[in-house]
C-alpha cells in the first residue's frame, strides 16, 4: 500500500476498507487467538480450519479471521460465524471438518461446542445470547472480535485512524484537550486522575521537546486488558496516543511494554511498523505539518516501573525507581523534558472520545467516573475473562450476571480489586456501584481493573500475605519503611499462617502499615499495606483463629491442616495412592487407604484426584486436626 | 560481541536494550562482557551491575537447557499456584530462581502471565500449560527429559 498523503486521502482508505468488507459475502469464522486462546490450542483450531477449506476448495466462500481475544477466556479456544452469529466454545481442530460442513455451509448447528449458560443450564448458540456479554458496554474491547490485529486494512474497515482525521483536520491542539476534558475520562492505569487536565499541564509546558508514553508495564498480578488491547486492537491505542502528541505538542512517544507479553510486543512492533509505512507517523503525518514517532521499549521485569517516576527512569536506561513528585512529569519527565504518561486503556478509549463526542462518552457511568471500565474477572467464578462494563454497575452484577457466579456449591467470600495496592471487598458490599470513590471507600482502588473473586476456600490471611510477599519482592529498596517494612510484615503473616501467631501480632500489623503509608515515596510503597488493613477490617476473625485457635476455616494454610482419608467413604481405587508424590498413602486394593502424616507434604493431590462420587479425601483444622494427628501417632507406637 | 555493541547507540538510555540483546545471545548475562558494555556505553561497570541485578529479566548466571516458569499471579495463586511450585522444586530439587546441576532446568517464578483464566498457568520455553494439578507435574517434565533421550537417540 502507498503512502497516505492527506486527510483526504485517508478518508477515502476508510471508506475503501468499510466498502470491501459490507461487499465481502464470505462466511467468515473468527477465532479469538489472543495468549490464552493460544495456550488453549487456538492456533492448531486456525490451522486445521484452513486445511479443511484448502482440501474443500472452500477459499471462495469461507474466511478464516485470526483475531485477538475476545474476552471470553473460560471458553477458548472460541470460534463466532458470521453473519449467524454462532458462538463455538472449546473448539478442538478436529471439529474443522464439522464446523465448516454442517455450520459453515449448511447452517446446522453443532450442539457439543454450544456454550450453555452455568447458571440456568440453558443452551446458547447465539453469540449474543450468551449472559456474559449481556450486560456488559463494550466499546473499548468490542472490536477485537472484528478484526486481524496484524491487518491495518481491518482497522481502516472499523472506522479506524477516522478520529486522527478529523483532529488534523478540523480541530486545534486546544480542541482536542477540551473535548477530552468534557468527556470526564479519568485515567485507567489505577489512580485516576483526568486525563485531560493532565494533557493540558503537558500542552502549557514550555520546552523544545516534548514526550508521551503509553504505560503497558501491566504489572498488577490478575490484569490483563491492556495485554489484550495491544495483542487484539494495537491500532487503536497508537491512534490515541498520535492524537494525544498532536494536542500536547510532543514529537516523541514510547510504548513501556512489560516482557512478559511476547504477542502483545509483536502485534504493537508490526502495527508501529504499518502505520510508519503509510505515513501515519513519521514526519508531516498525513500531509500536515505534525510531526511524530513512536518506540517500543520492552520492559525488564520489575513492578515498580509500573510507577510513572520509576518508568522514566527505567527507559533512560537506568534501574526503576521512583522520584520524589514535584516536578511531575508534566514539567520534568523523560531526560527533564515536560513527559505525559498515559495507561494503554486510556489511550484506546481516546479515538473514540473523538469519533463519538465527549457528550456521548460523558453519558455512559456515574456522576465522577465517566465511560466504561475493562474488568479481568477471575479467581473463583465461572465465566473468567475481561468484562468491559460502565462505571456505576454493581459487583454483585459483575459476578452473577456477567461472571454466572462461583464455581461449584462454594459460597463466595470477597472479591479483590485493585491489585497488589488495593483491597478486599467482602459480600455484605457486593452492591457497591464500582466507581473510583466508591471503591477507595470500602478501602480499595480501581487499579488497574484486576478483579479476583474468592471462595470459602481461600483464606484471607493468606491472601494478604501473598500481596505482602508481592511487595516486599517488588520493593525497589529506595524507602526504608518500604523495603524493611513490607519484610517485617511478611515475617509477621509468614508466622501467623504457620500456626505461630503471637497475640501482638495484629498490633504490630496495624503499626507497620501505618509507618509504611506514611514513609514511603510512591504508590507501591503507600498502598502496600492496603490488603492487609482490608482484610483486617472484613475479616479479623479470621486472624484471630489463626492466632488462638491455630484453625484456618477456609482449610487452605499447609501448617494449620491436615488430610484424611474418611474410612467408611473411600472405596479403595487406589487413584490417591498412585498419585501421591511421596508415598504416604498406604492400603491395597478396595481396601480403606489410610495416609501416613508423617511423609505426607500436603500437596493436595490425593484430594484433587478422589473422584468426585466418592470425595472421600477431607481437610482438617484446629481441634479435630490435632485429634486426626494424635489418633495416628497413637497408632504407630502401638505398632 | 563487538559485532552487538555496534548494533547500539553510545549512551546509558541502550543499556536495557544492550542486556536484553547479550541474554539473547548467550542466554544470560556473561560477567565478561560488563567491561565491554561498559567503554561501549560510557558508564561505569558498577553502574551496568546495579542495572542488571535490579530486574529480573537478567541473570550472571548461565541457565539450564530449559526454563520452567511458574505463574504466581494472583488468580494462579487462589487456585493452587504454590503446590504446583512446590512440587516443581521437589521433583527437580532445587528452589525456584535456580538451575538444576545438569543444566537442563532452570525454575523460576513469574508475577503474573495474565493468562489468568486458564491457572494455574506453567511454561516451559514458549509451550503454556494451562490448569495444571500436581500431579501433571511429573508428565510435564518428563516430555522435555524425553526430548533429550530422543535426541541422544
Amino acid at each position: 500500500m502507498p503512502k497516505i498523503k492527506s486527510i483526504i486521502e485517508l478518508k477515502e482508505t476508510i471508506s475503501q476498507q468499510i466498502k470491501l468488507r459490507n461487499e465481502n459475502d464470505k462466511t467468515v469464522l473468527t477465532v479469538s487467538a489472543g495468549t490464552c486462546g493460544r495456550a488453549r490450542g487456538s492456533l492448531k483450531v486456525i490451522e486445521s480450519l484452513n486445511k479443511v477449506i484448502k482440501e474443500k476448495k472452500l477459499e471462495g466462500k469461507i474466511q478464516v479471521k485470526n483475531t485477538g481475544c475476545h474476552g471470553f477466556c473460560e471458553a477458548e479456544p472460541n470460534i463466532i460465524i458470521r453473519p449467524q452469529n454462532i458462538f463455538y466454545q472449546h473448539v478442538q481442530p478436529e471439529d474443522a471438518e464439522s464446523i465448516i460442513t454442517e455450520t459453515a455451509l449448511n447452517n446446522k448447528i453443532i450442539d457439543k461446542l454450544i456454550y450453555s449458560d452455568p447458571v440456568t443450564g440453558q443452551a446458547m448458540p447465539q453469540e449474543s445470547d450468551i449472559s456474559f456479554y449481556a450486560k456488559q458496554e463494550r466499546i473499548v474491547m468490542g472490536d477485537n472480535a472484528l478484526i486481524d490485529p496484524t491487518d491495518i486494512n481491518d482497522y481502516f474497515a472499523i472506522r479506524g485512524y477516522n478520529s486522527l482525521g478529523t483532529v488534523l483536520k478540523s480541530m486545534n491542539p486546544e480542541d482536542v484537550i477540551e473535548t477530552i476534558i468534557a468527556s470526564g475520562i479519568r485515567g485507567r492505569g489505577g489512580a485516576g486522575f483526568p486525563t485531560g487536565s493532565k494533557w493540558k499541564f503537558a500542552r502549557n509546558a514550555k520546552a523544545d521537546i516534548k514526550y508521551i508514553i503509553c504505560n503497558a508495564d501491566e504489572g498488577d498480578p490478575g490484569a490483563y486488558m491492556d495485554r489484550s488491547l495491544m495483542e487484539g486492537n494495537p491500532h487503536r491505542v497508537l491512534e490515541g496516543m498520535i492524537i494525544g502528541a498532536y494536542a500536547i505538542g510532543a514529537t516523541e512517544g514510547y510504548i513501556y511494554v512489560r516482557m512478559e507479553y511476547p504477542l502483545a510486543l509483536k502485534n504493537i512492533t508490526i502495527a508501529l511498523e504499518q502505520a510508519r509505512k503509510l505515513g501515519l507517523l513519521g514526519d508531516a503525518i498525513l500531509g500536515s505539518e505534525f510531526n511524530f514517532d513512536i518506540h517500543v521499549f520492552k520492559g525488564a521485569g520489575s513492578f515498580v516501573s509500573g510507577e510513572e517516576t520509576s518508568l522514566m527512569a527505567s527507559i533512560e536506561g537506568r534501574r526503576a525507581q521512583p522520584r520524589q513528585r514535584p516536578p511531575f512529569p508534566a514539567q520534568s519527565g523523560l531526560w527533564g523534558k515536560p513527559t505525559n504518561i498515559n495507561n494503554v486503556e486510556t489511550w484506546g478509549n481516546i479515538p473514540i472520545i473523538i469519533d463519538r463526542g465527549s457528550d456521548w462518552f460523558a453519558g455512559i457511568g456515574t456522576e465522577s467516573s465517566k465511560g466504561t471500565k475493562i474488568f479481568s474477572l477471575v479467581g473463583k467464578i465461572n465465566n473468567t475473562g475481561l468484562v468491559e462494563v460502565p462505571m456505576g454497575i454493581t459487583l454483585r452484577e459483575i459476578i452473577y450476571d456477567i461472571g454466572g457466579g462461583i464455581p461449584g456449591d462454594k459460597e463466595f467470600k470477597a472479591v479483590q480489586t485493585g491489585g497488589p495496592s488495593g483491597g478486599c471487598i467482602p459480600k455484605e458490599k457486593l452492591d457497591l456501584p464500582v466507581d473510583y470513590e466508591s471503591l477507595a471507600e470500602a478501602g480499595s482502588i480501581m487499579g488497574s481493573g484486576g478483579m479476583i473473586v474468592m471462595d470459602e476456600e481461600t483464606c484471607m490471611v493468606d491472601v494478604a500475605r501473598y500481596f505482602l510477599q508481592f511487595t516486599r519482592e517488588e520493593s525497589c529498596g529506595k524507602c526504608v519503611p518500604c523495603r524493611i517494612g513490607t519484610r517485617q510484615m511478611v515475617e509477621i503473616l509468614n508466622r501467623i499462617t504457620r500456626g505461630e501467631g503471637r497475640g501482638s501480632d495484629i498490633k504490630k500489623l496495624e503499626e507497620l502499615a501505618k509507618t509504611i503509608k506514611a514513609g514511603s515515596l510512591c504508590g507501591l510503597g503507600q498502598t502496600s499495606p492496603n490488603p492487609v488493613l482490608t482484610t483486617l477490617r472484613y475479616f479479623r476473625e479470621e486472624y484471630e483463629d489463626h492466632i488462638y485457635k491455630k484453625s484456618c476455616k477456609a482449610l487452605a494454610c499447609k501448617n494449620l491442616i491436615c488430610y484424611y482419608i474418611e474410612p467408611e467413604k473411600c472405596i479403595g481405587c487406589q487413584l490417591c495412592k498412585k498419585s501421591c508424590p511421596v508415598d504416604a498413602i498406604i492400603g491395597k486394593r478396595k481396601e480403606v487407604h489410610v495416609i501416613d502424616h508423617e511423609l505426607c507434604i500436603k500437596c493436595g493431590a490425593c484430594f484433587d484426584v478422589c473422584p468426585p462420587k466418592v470425595r472421600a479425601v477431607s481437610k482438617y483444622t484446629g481441634e479435630k486436626k490435632e485429634k486426626i494427628l494424635k489418633k495416628a501417632s497413637a497408632g504407630r507406637v502401638n505398632k | 560481541m563487538q559485532k552487538i555493541l555496534d548494533e547500539f547507540g553510545n549512551s546509558q538510555k541502550e543499556l536495557i536494550h544492550v542486556l536484553h540483546r547479550v541474554k539473547a545471545k548467550f542466554g544470560y548475562i556473561p560477567p565478561e562482557t560488563i567491561p565491554e558494555i561498559s567503554r561501549h556505553l560510557k558508564i561505569t561497570e558498577s553502574e551496568i551491575y546495579g542495572v542488571l541485578t535490579f530486574y529480573s529479566a537478567f541473570s550472571l548466571k548461565p541457565r539450564g537447557k530449559h526454563t520452567v516458569t511458574v505463574c504466581m499471579g494472583t488468580a494462579c495463586h487462589v487456585r493452587g499456584g504454590p503446590k504446583i511450585l512446590e512440587e516443581f522444586e521437589r521433583r527437580l530439587n532445587i528452589e525456584a530462581g535456580h538451575t538444576t546441576e545438569d543444566k537442563q532446568f532452570t525454575l523460576e517464578t513469574v508475577a503474573c502471565l495474565g493468562c489468568c483464566a486458564i491457572g494455574p498457568v506453567v511454561v516451559v520455553d514458549d509451550d503454556y500449560y494451562a490448569q495444571t494439578t500436581v500431579s501433571k507435574v511429573e508428565p510435564i517434565l518428563e516430555k522435555y527429559k524425553k526430548e533429550k533421550k530422543n535426541a541422544q537417540d
